[in-house]
């Protein structure tokens, strides 16, 4: 479905993104994890158009996505969601759902028709004909997912829906993920919820300072010492590696 | 689901219903005029909303599209004898293509903000530049159309005559604004204003949709030009290109309410009446008026950023706020 192959992207001397290659399979959901700062969002940017990779290239049903603009992506069926929310904050939930809508209908009430399915997905329907600008946290993170869902998308990149929502809300926004999967849309997902990228995804992939580190399903992973060093620092995998035994002894 | 489109296009039907028939009721020569100026403002507001309002392009050069829509009249008319009607559709035509141009340039290297109110700016004293230093458009001295009176010349013998045409320019543009905030392009060109990437990331094209706001812009203050030609039978380089139309396209709007339907009819009705008192109260001295217009932007950004349209919602906000029993609700 999308392939991206030894991509490259440099900020000055900052390389970050060094040589990744994945490939994202149709149905599945991925993720893309990493700490902070590894360039996963950067990632993100190239596949849909508003960065332009130094090297490399990005694939998807086939056809090279290079140099493309990020509406013409979109178009042709990629759409993604921002980890900034980005909402048209003078317009209303069912306006902005209907920005949207709007890619593949042309008249204003099968639009709004759509956007208003689309919200009820997600479960915006009460705040239809709020504006964008009162809504909570959690709204405007369902929001950013009903706006990218709602051009009718065959691949969805979504960067951190989760960021900033509570346990409950979290639990909320799971089951719906899965129900845009069982659509038949593709998801590739960056989360630092780690419950629920073990919960959603099939593969995942892990991302330090531009580089794939690693690679598998989250259970691989989770076990994987280099992912371990990533996130703790030099030396954690070990430590934890003795902490463990010494707990088999005690 | 609330119907606030139908409402509006009801409000359009009773504005309309109105006006009609005020040039029979006024017999004033001083209100007619008043109220005939007020429209032809509403009417180039009318422009600038729609690229500034809706478009969130604060253009500070829409002088640029008038002058270019009343010298094309003016000179298709003295040195060609084009009739004025036919000079009013070459003026839009022309404007529109300016307006593509500006837009084309300016679009293409992403300026936005303050750098497209600059440029725009410096396009219309370019013209204005132009326009002073060749005989075909009267150099400095400007152009006098000659007096050619009846409808057919589009010179009517009566205000009333300026004001039926102007009224029904104003209602059009009314329909076409109602139109545009129930249309693909009307939610495209919003969504642009609001945040031009994430407009991106759902496949809308912001080059195009600006590209077609500033046209349909341009074409309508130009139009508005042709008009004023005909109204005044004369045009020169300040009048035509200079900042005082520029301000007042901008001003209308932002009094009346950016981005709304009836905002540049309720700005100009409220700047011409303000202006009316100002001259009433300090007499003719050059200049006053601008700055009194200078006074009156500052105090509504200050206090009333949505325009006097946002009052009435502010009015109707509270007054539902408190039906249902204020802060509890």
């Amino acid at each position: 479905m999308l392939e991206v192959a030894n991509l490259s992207k440099r900020f000055g001397g900052l390389v970050a993104s060094n040589k990744v290659s994945f490939t994202v399979q149709p149905g599945s959901i991925s993720a893309l994890i990493g700490p902070n700062g590894a360039g996963k969002t950067t990632i993100f940017a190239q596949i849909s158009g508003f960065h332009r990779p130094d090297e490399g290239d990005i694939r998807f049903e086939g056809a090279s996505l290079l140099g493309l603009t990020p509406e013409r992506i979109c178009m042709l069926g990629v759409a993604r969601t921002f980890q900034i929310v980005q909402p048209f904050a003078g317009l209303t939930v069912r306006e902005n759902i209907a920005v949207g809508a709007h890619l593949h209908r042309a008249g204003r009430k099968a639009a709004l028709g759509h956007a208003e399915a689309v919200a009820q997905r997600v479960g915006l329907g009460p705040q239809l004909d709020k504006p964008a600008a009162a809504l909570t946290v959690a709204g405007r993170k369902r929001l950013e997912l009903a706006k990218a869902l709602a051009t009718d998308p065959k691949l969805l990149l979504l960067d951190e829906v989760m960021a900033g929502l509570n346990p409950a809300e979290i639990d909320e926004i799971i089951p719906i993920i899965r129900g845009i999967r069982q659509s038949g849309v593709t998801i590739l997902l960056i989360e630092h919820v780690m419950r629920a990228v073990m919960n959603l995804s099939d593969h995942a992939w892990v991302l330090n300072n531009g580089s794939l580190i690693a690679s598998g399903t989250p259970a691989q992973i989770a076990a994987d010492p280099q992912v371990i060093e990533a996130y703790l620092g030099h030396g954690a995998a070990e430590r934890m590696q003795q902490a463990r035994i010494e707990a088999q002894h005690a | 689901m609330r119907t606030p489109t139908l409402r509006t296009f009801w409000a359009i039907l009773i504005f309309a219903l109105v006006l009609l028939p005020l040039p029979l009721l006024v017999r004033s020569e001083f209100w007619l005029t008043w109220a005939t100026l007020a429209l032809f403002y509403a009417y180039l507001g009318q422009a600038w909303n729609l690229l500034g309002g809706y478009g969130g392009q604060f253009s500070f050069g829409h002088a640029l599209f008038f002058g270019t829509g009343a010298y094309c009249t003016a000179v298709l008319q003295i040195h060609v004898g084009v009739n004025a009607w036919a000079g009013f559709v070459v003026a839009a035509v022309a404007a529109g293509i300016v307006g593509a141009a500006t837009g084309w340039l300016v679009f293409r290297y992403g300026l936005r903000g303050s750098y497209f109110a600059l440029v725009t700016l410096a396009f219309a004293e370019v013209f204005r530049i132009l326009a002073n230093s060749f005989a075909f458009t009267g150099a400095g001295v400007g152009l006098l159309v000659p007096l050619m009176p009846g409808a057919w010349q589009m010179q009517f013998e009566t205000k009333a005559g300026f004001f039926w045409l102007l009224l029904v320019l104003v209602i059009a543009c009314l329909l076409l604004t109602w139109w545009l905030q129930n249309a693909r392009f009307g939610a495209r060109l919003m969504a642009v204003r609001e945040n031009e990437d994430a407009a991106r990331a759902l496949g809308v094209d912001p080059f195009n949709t600006k590209l077609l706001a500033i046209i349909a812009s341009g074409a309508i203050a130009g139009s508005a030009g042709a008009v004023y030609v005909q109204l005044f039978l004369y045009i020169d380089p300040g009048i035509a290109y200079g900042p005082s139309m520029s301000i007042e396209a901008l001003l209308v709007p932002i009094i009346g309410g950016l981005g709304t339907v009836f905002g540049p009819v309720l700005g100009a009705f409220a700047l011409h009446t303000i202006a009316e008192i100002g001259r009433l109260v300090f007499g003719e001295a050059p200049g006053l008026n601008l700055v009194l217009y200078g006074v009156l932007l500052v105090l509504m950004v200050l206090f009333l950023p949505n325009g006097l349209f946002g009052l009435g919602r502010f009015g109707f906000g509270l007054r539902r706020y408190f039906k249902r029993g204020g802060a509890n609700a």
